[in-house]
Order: structure tokens, then C-alpha cells, then sequence
């Protein structure tokens, strides 16, 4: 016995008091979806009112929300029927819960709005409805309840209906159902309502059954966000991720990103089993028929159609802190699978939430809706949020306090000609070479990344040189026999003293296995803060991000520091990362403090 | 060509392991030996396939579990070949921490949600991928895929980071750690489905059998680890199987005929109780699970 059904997500909204969590509750209970004992828990809860039980007590969880009989925080409801499976995201009605309206909305595909038939549409549901379609909601059903305070009358529903659609051509796209109800009583909720003859059209749960379900993830070209990549002890590299977009088959070619180098698919696994294709919204596994540079924050996409990359991009911002939005100042943003520094450039509009209109503004607060040109550090490869959810979308994340600022819908990508470097970054006077030296594998890259967002947050002067980037340009006529290395390190540190010198802290992740050279180019910088990246080789081994260490045990090269290369472990750096024991935050924290103390009192 | 609902669940969830492994620093799998441990572990095999799961699993024994658990849980690493830390809080279990004389509330603070946030402590763990599902009671339902928890372990539902699309934010202060729950859109019945289409192994204790327990009201209470019976009860045979697995007595069976995974579903079908209605814990006090997970429960 196989289960076929399909699943819709969608969400509820509308005024606070227009019986939303009623409508839910109405519905959990008309499909049998809730249970018993739940049903006698709330029906001894309920204070007493005109229809018996207060559905509302089954979906607000939270305690203040109980006490205040308010819903706060979206919350998640599950309920099925024989031909459908739903995920409702249960909203909150209140203004000052717009961000939470629309962490809702992100994930759904289809918007309940609830109006009450004595009120019609309020600003609040005009409101609803903009937000739902600003976060990529196409369809509407329009329930106006509470019928029964207004006998039922066709010309009350036809007048609201009428008022609603005149606003609708504001939207983007949409196609409204409006269907009279009553919730507490369940008129036209499940079964048709005999109390309302002039309406012929479906029930609510009717409608939410039969309705098309809108596609989870597009067509178009391939697109996949690699996650991470899976090593199994037998060998071979497998790119791991969730498909944004598109089909791709073995023996298809993928084009990575941002190398631009291209392979063919040599085998697939869908939920780690073999398969022939693998299509969106699905995780898969991918291994190539040659070695890319490829890892987490990389793109695997249709050579013939790929994404825009590009350092600038207008997006449409969803302000979702306390602390308002500041044009200059330093964010992160986390688009896919990766994190980027940028910040905004110019805020270049705010959305009025009910008209959609556009005013000029010079900040966001929170709640609020604006147009915003970005500029990041590194090219981001992405597709504008109509065409796609997945590569469309990002959150703007603090630096310094981890917190989710924003979130972002790509409108264009590079198109904006923004002004120039923003005036932030006066800060550090004194450069200075941190220096992460270590096995491969031990966490450079990762810990040095990390420490770059964090300065960069708070305004230093910043250039990070990794090691494996710099072997593509500056020194890539060199090998890895003790000379290379030298000259490796030495043309490294020629570039990272002639911007240190000219105030910038520069971050090298390097492996610089000899004492004797990194010695050296210590005593020409001068100001040098040697961070000793530490983990046993049984660990670099384990993790083997590049896949070298199982490369040379198996013979296929040599000269790999640490197994048939010597690595001479610093005697005296100003930190050491023990990345075997400690956790990341903790070891960027170390060197961060190492690294602010030394501007302090250089 | 649609894709059923079980794909999608699954396809979610094996992004949300992955991205917890990629992110974080040293993730470790809660393994509570249940239903929804089973198809977790399950599903991360899929999402690390062919390579082996990269994280250890940790099970928090309180030293009551069912012994058929304790089996249950020493084959499927055996045979899986999976990474186990058992951890107990020894010194509430020496000190004579029990359900029976402390009331459940106190007990489950020791030897539950106390040894959770000491072993994350002691190995360091900062990131714990569990099976909670936001279906199973209110205050779930409101839990992000990603829950920040700070440095004592506790929740803060007022102020949840917001989550939008699949951008969940992993970044962590020193101190912090998170809570990753990627059955967080699964139901029961999809768990059991799941279970079926997967042909997943589950605790026996799971199919209805004959059992001695005590009767008391609507409860049917385990015999195991001894719990002081009131005057006039006495264990009986009784056909009845485990809705959940947690510790004996605070496990209720209920009567069941059901011996096969379709027979649970077609039973589940028609149920008019709701799953954890039998987990006495969870009727200890008003908004008792809110409370607990404030205070670090999972």
C-alpha cells in the first residue's frame, strides 16, 4: 500500500479578531484531526461562549499567548484527508508580527485571508494579502466569516467581494477565491452550508483539495547549492545538496560555480539510492567524471542556462530587528548555502504595506518593507525570487550579534549601478599579518573566513589571502617540493607586507610548513600575529576536505604535508585553535581578541 | 510528476542533516530509541550515503527505559556500526532519583533534561539534531528546524530568531548552541508511513502483545522497574502495545490489537486520542512541555 497523496502548504491570515485560529481549529476538528483528548483539554478551557468550544485554545501554544488570547508566533498545524496532506503556518494577526506573517508565508504557496463579513476587508487583511504577495503567494482564498451576523445576506458578501477585487490589481498576479462562511459553526468550512443557497461554489477544505498545487521548486535550468561533500571510505567524491530547479540525468554536463570549469554526471543517488535523473525539490548526490574545485557555498548548475553572478544586486528587504537598517554598515548575508559580507548601498524605496506604494525613506524599521541595491564581497549566483524561491531568497545576518536581520527577494541581478565603496572601514590604523598556518584540512580556511566577517563587522581595513586561491594566480608556476613552498610563502608575505604597511590587517591561510621561512617573513612584516591551526593528522585525515590525504595513502601523489612532507609546528604563536576540541565560535573568538588587542596597544 | 508528501518530508529533512553537519562544529544525534529516533537515523544514512553518518548518536539513559529498548538500541548500533555515547546522570541515579518518590517533574529534570545538558557539555556538542516533531504538542508547534538555545541550555520563545525558506541561521556566540529538529513537519501517521515504505526496524514494544500492567483509570502502567501500586491493584495480563517509548512509568500503554505496522496505521486512522495523551509526564502542570523545554528539556 503506497500513500500517493500530495502536500499543499499554506497559510492563514487576517485581522485579530476575525477568527483565524477559530477557522483552524474548525478545520482540525472537521477532518478528525484532532484528537479526544485534546478536544476535552480546550472544551475545559474554554470560557463560556455562544458556540460551545473555543477552537482557538487548540492552536495558541504558547502560555503568554493563552493568557493575552492573541496568537504571537506562527505556529505549524498538520492535518490530512484521504485525497491531501496540509501544512498550515497559523499566523499572527498584529502589526508588530509582520516579520512573523511572513517567516510563514516563505513556506507556503497558497494564503487564507479572513475577513469579517460585518467589517469587510480592513487595512489589516490589505496588509495581509500585500505581504502574502510580496513573499511569492500567487493564490487567494478570500474566506469572509461570520455570515451569521449578517443573516447570511448574498449582497453583504457580493459588496465585499467587489471592494477586495478593486484592491487585488495591485498584487502581483494573483487569483482570489472568496467563499462566505461561518466558523464556529463550520458553514461552508467542510460541508457546503445549507444557510447560504445563492453560493455554489466549494467548501473550503474542497477547495484547499482540489485547488492545483503550485510547483514546490520550478523547472528551468539546473540548479544546486552544494551542501557538503560526502566522502565515503571506498573512494570518490559525492556533491551533496537539495535541487533548486531543474532535471539533470547521468551523463549530463554541470557547470560549477564560480570556477566556471564544467564535468559530466557520472552517477546520481536520490536520497542515497542510485538513480538514472534526479529533478527539484530533491536531495541528491552527485559524482562527476573529473576532480572540480568544488565544496559548500558552490553552485552546480546548467551550463547552457546559468544564474546571474554578480557583486550587486536590488533586492526587496523584509526588516525583521530592532535595530533599524543602516545604508554602509556591515551584514552577512546567507544566500543558499553560503555566507557573503555586504552591506546596502542605498536604500531606494519603502514599501507602504497596504498600497504597495513606493516613498523614499533613509533607514527600515522593523516590519518594514523597502528596495534596497546591495553590494557583496564575493559575486553571488542567484535568480531573481519570482523565478526561483530557492536562489531568489536570502537573510541578512548581524556580524557581531549572529542575529537574523532581514530577509531579502532578489529583484535584479546586476543591475544596479551603485555608488562606490561605501565610507565605512576608517577604523584600522595599523595593519598587520595574521598568519594561520597548519595541516591541511585543520580549519585555516574556515576559522580565517570567520575572523574576516567579524573584523570586517567592525569596520577594520581587511584582505584575506587563502592559500589554495593564491596558487591559482600569484604563485601557480610553483610546486611542493621545500623550495616551492619557500617561494610560495615568501611571494605571499611580499603581498601581504605591502598592504600591511599601508594599514590593512591581513589574513594569510597558508599550510607554511617550514618554521625557518614563516620566521623569516615574521621579521619583515613586523607586526605578526602567528595563529597555530592544531588538530591531530587522525583528525585532518578524517576530514579530508580536498581528499588528499586518502589520494596519498592510496599512491596517487606525494608530498603531502603531514603523511610523506614534514610540518614543523610553530614554537611560540600568539594563538593555537585546538579545531579538534573546540567549537568554531570559540576559536574566532580567540583570535579576534588576539588580534583587537594588538590595534589596542600596538 | 507530483511528488508524494513522504518525498518532500524526506527531502527536507535529509537538507536540514546536512546542513546541520556543514555548519556546525561538533553535531551530535539525540537517539531516544523510539519511532522517530529510528526513521532519523534512518534518514540521515540516506543524506550521508555512501559515506557513513559523520556525527555521533547520544542517548540519555535515565536507568528506567524498558530493557527491550536497552536491546533494541545495543543491535542497531552494532549492526549499523554506529558511534554511541550513553550518558546517565549518575550521581541523581546513586543519590536515589526516582519517578516514583520524587514526582515526575523533579525526576525528569535530573535524570533527563540535567544529563542532556551535561553530556552536551562534557563532549562539547553544539549543535543536537533531535527527532521532535511540532505536531506532537502546542509548544512545538511553535519551534523553529533551527532553536537557539543559550549558554544554561534554555529557550526563549518570545524571541526566536525568525526562519524564512530553508535559510536557517547556524551562527553561534561562544557559549550558544542549537537544537536541530528535522522531523519538525512530520505527523505520526507519516512517521508510520514512512516506517512501512522504508521497511524501518522499530522496538517490539511498538506491536500489541499480551502485557502485564497495572490498571489504574484510563492507564495501563507498565510492570517494569517496580512502580508502588495503590491498594487493591495488581498486574494483569492485557493486550496492549506503546503510542511512545520514554521511561516505564511514566509510559502508559494503551489497548491495542495491532501487531503490524499496517495494522498501527489503520489504527491510527481511526483513533480519537491523540499520541502523547498516554505520557504522564506531560500532565504534571499547566503548559508543563513549555515550561520544560524553557528550562533545556528537548
Amino acid at each position: 500500500m503506497s500513500d500517493t497523496r500530495g502536500l499543499l502548504r499554506f497559510l492563514t491570515a487576517g485581522s485579530v479578531d476575525d477568527g483565524k485560529s477559530t477557522l483552524i481549529g474548525r478545520l482540525l476538528h472537521d477532518t478528525k484531526n484532532i484528537f479526544q483528548d485534546q478536544l476535552d483539554a480546550v472544551r475545559a478551557a474554554s470560557t463560556v461562549g455562544g458556540h460551545g468550544i473555543d477552537f482557538s485554545l487548540v492552536t495558541d501554544g504558547l502560555r503568554a499567548e493563552r493568557e493575552q488570547g492573541i496568537t504571537i508566533d506562527v505556529a505549524y498545524r498538520y492535518f490530512a484527508t484521504p485525497r491531501r496532506k496540509f501544512i498550515v503556518a497559523d499566523s499572527p494577526g498584529h502589526e508588530q508580527y509582520t516579520r512573523n506573517m511572513a517567516t510563514g508565508a516563505s513556506t507556503a504557496s497558497l494564503a487564507v485571508l479572513l475577513m469579517d463579513a460585518q467589517k469587510g476587508a480592513t487595512t489589516q487583511t490589505y496588509r495581509h494579502a500585500a505581504i502574502a504577495s510580496l513573499m511569492g503567494i500567487r493564490s487567494f482564498v478570500v474566506a469572509v466569516n461570520k455570515m451569521d451576523l449578517v443573516d447570511f445576506r448574498e449582497d453583504v458578501f457580493r459588496g465585499i467581494e467587489n471592494a477586495f477585487s478593486a484592491f487585488a490589481g495591485r498584487l502581483q498576479n494573483p487569483t482570489f477565491h472568496f467563499i462566505p462562511c461561518c466558523a464556529p459553526a463550520g458553514d461552508n468550512i467542510v460541508e457546503r452550508s445549507v444557510r447560504m443557497p445563492w453560493y455554489d461554489g466549494p467548501a473550503l477544505l474542497e477547495y484547499l483539495e482540489t485547488t492545483p498545487i503550485p510547483e514546490e521548486r520550478p523547472s528551468g535550468g539546473f540548479r544546486l547549492a552544494v551542501q557538503t561533500v560526502l566522502r565515503p571510505t571506498a573512494g570518490g567524491r559525492y556533491y551533496a545538496g537539495r535541487i533548486a530547479a531543474g532535471t539533470i540525468r547521468e551523463g549530463d554536463s554541470a557547470m560549477a560555480l564560480p570556477s566556471g570549469t564544467a564535468a559530466r554526471i557520472a552517477s546520481i543517488l536520490v536520497a542515497g539510492q542510485p538513480a538514472e535523473s534526479a529533478a527539484a525539490p530533491l536531495s541528491a548526490s552527485f559524482r562527476l567524471d573529473r576532480e572540480l574545485d568544488l565544496g559548500r557555498g558552490d553552485m552546480l548548475v546548467d551550463p547552457q542556462q546559468p544564474p546571474a553572478l554578480s557583486r550587486r544586486i536590488t533586492a526587496t528587504l523584509l526588516w525583521m530587528s530592532a535595530q533599524p537598517l543602516g545604508v554602509g554598515r556591515p551584514y552577512l548575508i546567507k544566500h543558499t548555502t553560503r555566507y557573503v559580507c555586504a552591506s546596502i548601498s542605498r536604500l531606494t524605496a519603502v514599501l507602504d504595506p497596504v498600497t504597495l506604494d513606493r516613498r523614499a525613506a533613509g533607514s527600515l524599521a522593523m516590519n518594514e518593507f523597502g528596495e534596497a541595491e546591495i553590494e557583496t564581497h564575493q559575486p553571488l549566483y542567484a535568480d531573481a525570487y519570482t523565478e526561483n524561491r530557492a536562489t531568489g531568497s536570502f537573510i541578512l545576518v548581524d556580524p557581531i550579534s549572529s542575529e537574523t536581520l532581514a530577509a531579502g527577494m532578489v529583484t535584479e541581478t546586476g543591475g544596479s549601478k551603485a555608488a562606490g565603496q561605501s565610507e565605512a572601514a576608517e577604523a584600522s590604523a595599523a595593519g598587520m599579518a595574521v598568519w594561520f598556518t597548519g595541516l591541511s584540512s585543520a580549519g585555516k580556511s574556515t576559522i580565517s573566513k570567520a575572523v574576516y566577517e567579524k573584523l570586517w563587522a567592525k569596520g577594520y581595513k581587511l584582505e584575506l589571502l587563502d592559500g589554495d586561491a593564491v596558487r591559482q594566480h600569484l604563485t601557480r608556476d610553483l610546486g611542493f617540493s621545500k623550495h616551492d613552498r619557500d617561494e610560495n610563502i615568501r611571494r605571499i608575505g611580499f603581498v601581504a607586507e605591502l598592504l600591511v604597511r599601508n594599514g590593512v590587517i591581513v589574513l594569510v591561510a597558508a599550510i607554511s610548513p617550514y618554521r625557518e621561512v614563516r620566521e623569516e617573513v615574521r621579521g619583515r612584516i613586523g607586526s605578526f600575529v602567528e595563529v597555530y591551526v592544531n588538530a591531530p593528522l587522525a583528525v585532518v585525515e578524517q576530514r579530508d576536505l580536498k581528499g588528499i590525504y586518502r589520494r596519498c595513502r592510496a599512491g596517487e601523489i606525494h608530498g603531502v604535508t603531514g603523511i610523506d612532507d614534514p610540518y614543523e609546528p610553530p614554537d611560540h604563536p600568539e594563538v593555537e585553535c585546538l579545531t579538534d576540541r573546540e567549537t568554531l565560535a570559540e576559536s574566532v573568538d580567540k583570535v579576534v581578541r588576539a588580534v583587537e588587542a594588538r590595534v589596542s596597544r600596538p | 510528476m507530483q511528488v508524494t508528501h513522504l518525498r518532500l518530508l524526506e527531502a527536507e529533512s535529509i537538507q536540514i542533516l546536512r546542513e546541520a553537519f556543514a555548519e556546525f562544529s561538533r553535531p551530535a544525534m539525540l537517539y531516544s530509541i523510539g519511532k522517530d529516533s529510528s526513521v532519523l537515523l534512518r534518514l540521515a544514512q540516506k543524506a550521508f550515503a555512501p559515506a557513513a553518518i559523520p556525527f555521533p548518536l547520544l542517548h540519555i539513559d535515565t536507568g528506567y527505559k524498558f530493557g527491550e529498548m536497552i536491546a533494541f538500541r545495543d543491535r542497531v548500533c552494532r549492526e549499523l556500526g554506529l558511534n554511541l555515547i550513553v550518558h546517565q546522570n549518575r550521581e541523581a541515579l546513586d543519590a536515589g532519583t526516582d519517578p516514583f518518590r520524587m514526582g515526575l517533574s523533579r525526576c525528569c529534570g535530573q535524570l533527563k533534561t540535567k544529563a542532556l545538558l551535561d553530556a552536551l557539555a562534557a563532549n562539547r556538542i553544539d549543535a543536537a539534531i533531535g527527532g521532535a516533531r511540532r505536531e506532537e504538542e502546542r509548544s512545538r508547534a511553535k519551534e523553529r528546524v533551527y532553536s537557539l538555545r543559550d549558554a544554561f541550555g534554555q529557550w526563549d520563545p518570545r524571541n526566536q530568531r525568525p526562519e524564512l525558506w530553508d535559510l536557517w541561521n547556524a551562527r553561534l556566540e561562544p557559549g550558544q548552541s542549537m537544537r536541530v529538529f528535522p522531523l519538525s513537519n512530520w505527523t505520526e501517521l507519516d512517521v508510520w508511513h514512512y516506517i512501512q515504505q522504508e521497511s524501518i526496524p522499530v522496538v517490539p514494544l511498538y506491536f500489541a502483545e499480551q502485557r502485564q500492567v497495572v490498571v489504574r483509570g484510563k492507564l495501563l502502567i507498565p510492570v517494569e522497574h517496580n512502580p508502588p501500586l495503590q491498594p487493591g491493584e495488581r498486574p494483569e495480563p492485557v493486550l496492549c502495545r506503546m503510542r511512545t517509548l520514554g521511561c516505564t512509568y511514566c509510559t502508559g500503554a494503551i489497548r491495542s490489537t495491532a501487531r503490524t505496522v499496517a495494522e498501527i496505521i489503520e489504527e491510527l486512522h481511526a483513533a480519537e486520542r491523540s499520541e502523547r495523551e498516554n505520557r504522564l509526564i506531560d500532565y504534571d502542570q499547566d503548559g508543563s512541555m513549555e515550561v520544560k523545554k524553557r528550562e533545556g528539556y528537548f
